[in-house]
């Protein structure tokens, strides 16, 4: 079988945040080939170049053998690729007919599209209504017409985007059945994914990516579960060991707790289930997980921006956070540091406010927590990612010195920036001291400031005590995905 | 050419008259009004129905100055300033209550709000609010007490202006020094960082921005009718609430810098009168070069910020 579609060291950054750092990622033709990666690590990145909708840095790109340069998706879809967004790219007002006719040029032959709907229809298995509302089709049937449209325009190698997130559980099985018979009939598609047994169910091949890096790539037959879990969150042997446990007078009631908390989401999902957790004064508390396995909602719960579903949560007035999108949640990058500072506790101020005061505790963050920028005044946007971030850092634990919840703080940061953010989370200070809960999808940053370390897994959470070898990380891998 | 400049210029500034009477008299609604939207857009709520929110303002002080008309005048202009203000925020309360029940978009429901304004005050001037005579569209010809006060003898400059200056200046210190300016401000810059990073209750500040802003617009419309007018009529304002969406731009929702863009806006207004009558040229062209003024600002503005950006993170490269 030769390859439909290859990406080769390819680079790309957005300002300075790089996405792609020389990832690949070879498709044989005739294959469903899973792209796995946690959230941030490029998967959509790299298929929207594929697909001619961003260009890459650095790299090169060949379809069907041919090196190519697209600049633009129409380019792409003339070379026979098609994608279907995560989020559907959907005219709810106009029936399908006239979604598939989008895009297309000079006059609409509505006869010529309905009979095409319904020969593919025939062909593929997907049928459609040609003249049904799409806005009262149900969501599989939206994400078929997103497909339907792609083969249209005779689309050879297709994309996928996390189509099973808004899918229910038979529709997904469905899209799956789908995508192996589509492949068996000699079309090729490419899944991205972030869930594993997606990827494992129907997936010829597989390639991860991590920080923006292809770290592996392997026949499905080759590969199990744990390793793929490793290689998403990283397997880099430990160069340290684990550090020693900071734990200073566990007999003190903890600062942070949770108690037999669940939390059911908007939509009615059990995201978390029975949650028990305590962080003590002085530690650094890890939390791992896959994503989606409830460790959002756990932080989230802990820094009391999420109320629980039933349970009780014990922590003090306020907590600080640091959520994984600094720059939409944390910090408004147009205005000033002072005005970033006091955004903070903006909810909580009351009467004046002294901008003398505000601007001298901003300038004691970025002394203390060695912020590059010019002053109080300059805004946010113009210091770097990692600045940014020890900024946010600094600011929460000035406002809040008991309890620090961090959620993946070192995304988008280079290596030395990512050190530096994560030395200051887990610095202690403070009397009492601070006590941390740190998430990240990276195993190792966890396990190279945790002191101690809980999984959730499908909504629970558990404790995974160090094992005798520092450097074994199986037990974790295994809590993970629940082979344990 | 020439004649035509030094004919706006004399309306605008050429005399104590011109100054008192004419320019600083235009600039008060202008100035109210400019402040209510200045106030609305620093919150992102973007409410365009100043206008309506003016009429109906309008429509409340004179309903006060007609169905109380034994009132003093220490106690008629007040409520009469009362009326229009909480007329105005009502006005503007409901579109503020859709935007927050129902998420209706507040450029849609207050520039159709408007619209029903207008029809309102057409009714009432030919209905409740009309003069005994019956004759013309418009109300009785409010008492003297009704009557604000001048503020310089044998001009016409009234009390409104006075308000909007003292306004002017509260708005900019609420904005700029008290927590819940400060909430405001944020909101306004990133409702969602402002929520997350700061427990903001968002819904609940641009509500109370968005009465706040109409509570001015209505201001705007009691002082004209208590100051200038003395009575209602449909053509009340020619617009003064669209107007007053330039003038908060130009003055880059600053509610110091509302103050000179009103008395900018209202000089032109009263100098395209009198270049109109002296030099023939249509008073339209001034309004094209307002149109262009607030383009070259606006344009200004963006590139500097830009600009701006860049040399801050060149610096921040450095560092």
């Amino acid at each position: 079988m030769g390859e439909a579609l290859a990406l080769e060291g390819i680079g790309r950054a957005f300002g300075r945040t790089i996405a792609l750092d020389g990832a690949s990622c070879v498709v044989r033709a005739g294959t469903v080939h899973a792209l796995l990666g946690e959230n941030g690590a490029g998967k959509t990145t790299l298929m929207r170049i594929a697909f001619g909708m961003l260009t890459a840095d650095s790299g090169s790109l060949r379809v069907q053998g041919a090196e190519v340069r697209f600049t633009s998706s129409r380019e792409a879809i003339a070379r026979g690729i098609g994608m279907v967004h995560q989020h559907f790219m959907l005219v709810p007002a106009m029936t399908v007919a006239e979604n598939v006719a989008l895009g297309g040029r000079g006059r609409v032959d509505r006869d010529a599209i309905a009979a095409r709907i319904r020969s593919i229809g025939t062909e593929s298995g997907l049928t459609l209504d040609p003249d049904a509302a799409v806005a009262q089709l149900p969501v599989g049937a939206q994400q078929r017409l997103e497909i339907v449209k792609a083969l249209t325009h005779d689309a050879r190698i297709l994309i996928l985007d996390e189509p099973t997130a808004v899918l229910s559980p038979k529709e997904a099985a469905e899209l799956m059945g789908w995508l192996r018979r589509y492949a068996d009939g000699g079309g090729t598609a490419v899944l991205i994914t972030h869930k594993l047994r997606d990827a494992f169910s129907v997936a010829d091949d597989i390639t991860v990516l991590r920080r923006g890096r292809t770290v592996l790539s392997a026949l499905r037959a080759e590969l199990d579960e744990a390793r793929v879990v490793r290689a998403l969150i990283g397997d880099a042997p430990l160069t340290s060991p684990a550090p020693a446990t900071r734990i200073f007078g566990m007999t003190a009631p903890p600062v942070l707790a949770l108690r037999c908390v669940s939390y059911v989401d908007a939509r009615g999902v059990t995201r978390l289930r029975d949650a028990n957790v305590e962080v003590h004064a002085g530690e650094v508390l890890g939390v791992v997980g896959v994503e989606g396995a409830g460790q959002r909602e756990l932080l989230r719960l802990l820094a009391g921006r999420l109320k629980p579903t039933s349970g009780r949560v014990e922590r003090p007035d306020s907590v600080g956070f640091i959520p994984e999108d600094r720059l939409h949640d944390a910090l408004i990058p147009a205005l000033p540091l002072t005005e970033n500072l006091l955004l903070a506790e903006a909810g909580r101020l009351r009467g004046l406010v002294d901008h003398a005061v505000a601007q001298a505790r901003t300038r004691s963050v970025i002394e203390a927590s060695d912020v590059r920028a010019e002053g109080p005044d300059t805004p946010a946007a113009s210091l770097s990612g990692g600045n940014q971030q020890k900024f946010v850092v600094g600011r929460e634990r000035q406002l809040a010195g008991a309890a620090l919840v961090a959620e993946n703080p070192t995304r988008g940061l280079d290596l030395r920036a990512a050190a530096r953010v994560l030395e200051e989370i887990a610095r202690p200070s403070g009397e009492p001291a601070t006590a941390v809960v740190l998430h990240s999808s990276d195993l190792d940053e966890v396990l190279s400031v945790a002191s101690r370390v809980v999984v959730c897994f499908n909504g629970t959470v558990r404790e995974v005590p160090w094992p005798v070898d520092p450097t074994d990380r199986t037990p974790f891998t295994r809590a993970m995905t629940g082979t344990s | 050419m020439t004649d035509a400049l030094l004919a706006l210029w004399d309306g605008a500034f050429g005399s104590s008259y011109a100054v008192w009477s004419a320019t600083l008299v235009r600039a008060t609604p202008l100035l109210l009004v400019g402040l209510a939207v200045a106030l609305a857009f620093r919150a992102g709520v973007l409410n365009i129905g100043a206008e309506g929110q003016l009429i109906v303002g309008a429509i409340a002080a004179t309903v006060m100055a007609l169905a109380f008309d034994g009132l003093p005048r220490v106690l008629m202009v007040p409520a009469m300033a009362i009326a229009g203000a909480l007329a105005g925020a009502s006005w503007a309360g409901i579109a503020a209550w859709l935007r927050r029940r129902f998420g209706v978009l507040e450029v849609i429901s207050t520039i159709m709000l408007n619209f029903v304004a207008l029809a309102l005050v057409s009714w009432v001037v030919r209905g409740p609010l009309q003069e005994p005579s019956r004759i013309y569209p418009q109300s009785p010809t409010f008492g003297e007490a009704a009557r604000w006060p001048f503020l310089i003898s044998g001009q016409r400059l009234h009390l409104g202006f006075a308000l909007g200056i003292v306004l002017a200046i509260a708005s900019w210190f609420w904005l700029a020094r008290t927590a819940s300016g400060l909430r405001v401000r944020l909101v306004g810059a990133s409702a969602r960082a402002a929520e997350s990073a700061g427990g903001v209750d968002v819904a609940r500040t641009t509500f109370v921005v968005f009465l706040a802003s109409g509570a001015l617009a209505g201001l705007g419309g009691a002082a004209e009718v208590g100051g200038v007018t003395w009575a209602l009529y449909e053509g009340l304002s020619p617009g003064y609430g669209y107007t007053a969406i330039a003038v908060a731009l130009l003055a880059r929702l600053d509610p110091r810098c509302v103050v000179a863009s009103a008395i900018l806006f209202g000089a032109l207004d009263a100098g395209a009168a009198a270049m109109q009558r002296d030099a023939g040229v249509p008073a339209v062209i001034v309004q094209v070069f307002v149109a262009a003024v607030v383009l070259a600002v606006l344009a200004g503005t963006q590139l500097q910020s830009a600009a701006r950006a860049r040399t801050a993170t060149v610096r921040a490269e450095e560092l």
